[in-house]
């Protein structure tokens, strides 16, 4: 496989995205509705990442008692939701997920 | 800013850390990384230095599968662009900060741009955009999660297959995303974009190659302000 040109093009692209509107700044002003999506887009894009990782199992939705990773991610998102702190949220679902796999 | 920041190495060090506690959830995220890559056949040395050319993990992540899968080189870097579209707009998020400064601060801190990076410093960041030595915080968050990300995949590669594969190491990923999302979601036009976001992730997982999660992330962002511009007069 001829890996170096696949990650130097893939590499070239994120960095190309991510310094879209850095460089743009000052060119260039994106259209209001562009502006008001902002704030939702690590929302939406990171729950989209997540929701089939937790929810599915061997690609199928799973809502049963033995999909602990759901049941540990509920706790973690419990967790987030009322101290907002990061290491507390991965640590309590690690925590979580280590409990369930012993009890279950 | 809350913290009295005056000169850029309290500012990095600021970056620093805020980004820490994510390495709990990036550090066996990178590990197992590690793993998939050399299961997917990528030689030692090719999945070291992706973490460092291409520098995104959960495309890395997705770009071993697919060579693992034997997809077609043109079709892997589509779906990496795809995986990678949501850190433009981190970009014109952080572009007003970073507007007056020279190009190289410019290059190095968009290589820098990740996902935990982004999020460790964007509070920072808002509550100082008119500092001189912001983007030193944005620089910290950004080396230190590199850095993490860097020696975690190395691990990975090196030591990785010798771990036992039930740890659960393959639950970081997801657990460090929800630590970023569940306390951006302040308000109910939010909460609807990550609600909508998941559902239609969940709903098209079968559409090849992970296209469904570009089409649940568009389809999460629009209902939230869809819902957004409605509540307002």
């Amino acid at each position: 496989m001829n890996w170096l040109p696949l990650w130097l093009t893939c590499g070239l692209l994120t960095f190309a995205v991510r310094y879209s509107f850095i460089a743009l700044e000052g060119h260039y002003r994106p259209p209001g509705w562009f502006i008001r999506w902002l704030p939702f887009v690590p929302i939406a894009a990171l729950t989209a990442l997540v929701a089939p990782e937790v929810l599915l199992v061997a690609g199928k939705l799973s809502l049963d008692i033995d999909n602990l990773h759901l049941w540990a991610a509920l706790v973690a998102i419990a967790v987030a939701a009322r101290w907002r702190n990061t290491l507390l949220t991965i640590a309590s679902g690690f925590v979580t997920l280590g409990l369930l796999r012993w009890l279950v | 800013m809350r913290e009295e920041v005056l000169n850029p190495a309290a500012a990095f060090l600021l970056g620093v850390r805020a980004l820490l506690p994510m390495l709990l959830g990036v550090a066996p995220f990178g590990v197992i990384y590690g793993v998939v890559a050399l299961q997917s056949g990528i030689p030692p040395l090719a999945a070291v230095l992706m973490s460092s050319l291409v520098f995104a993990g959960s495309a890395q992540f997705l770009l071993a599968q697919l060579i693992g899968a034997g997809a077609p080189a043109l079709l892997s870097i589509g779906a990496v662009g795809l995986i990678n579209l949501r850190h433009a707009l981190y970009s014109a998020s952080v572009a007003p900060v970073l507007h007056n400064l020279p190009r190289r601060w410019k290059v190095l801190l968009a290589y820098l741009l990740t996902d935990e990076a982004y999020a460790a410093a964007i509070p920072h960041l808002l509550a100082a955009p008119k500092s001189p030595v912001a983007h030193w915080i944005l620089f910290g968050s950004g080396l230190a999660l590199w850095a993490g990300w860097q020696l975690s995949t190395l691990a990975g590669v090196l030591i990785g297959a010798q771990l036992p594969a039930d740890l659960g190491l393959d639950f970081a990923l997801p657990l460090t995303f929800i630590a970023i999302v569940v306390p951006l979601i302040e308000s109910r036009a939010r909460l609807i974009a990550a609600l909508t976001a998941g559902a239609v992730a969940v709903l098209l997982v079968a559409l090849p190659y992970k296209t469904g999660l570009f089409v649940a992330a568009l389809a999460g962002l629009s209902a939230g302000a869809f819902f957004q511009s409605r509540g307002k007069p």
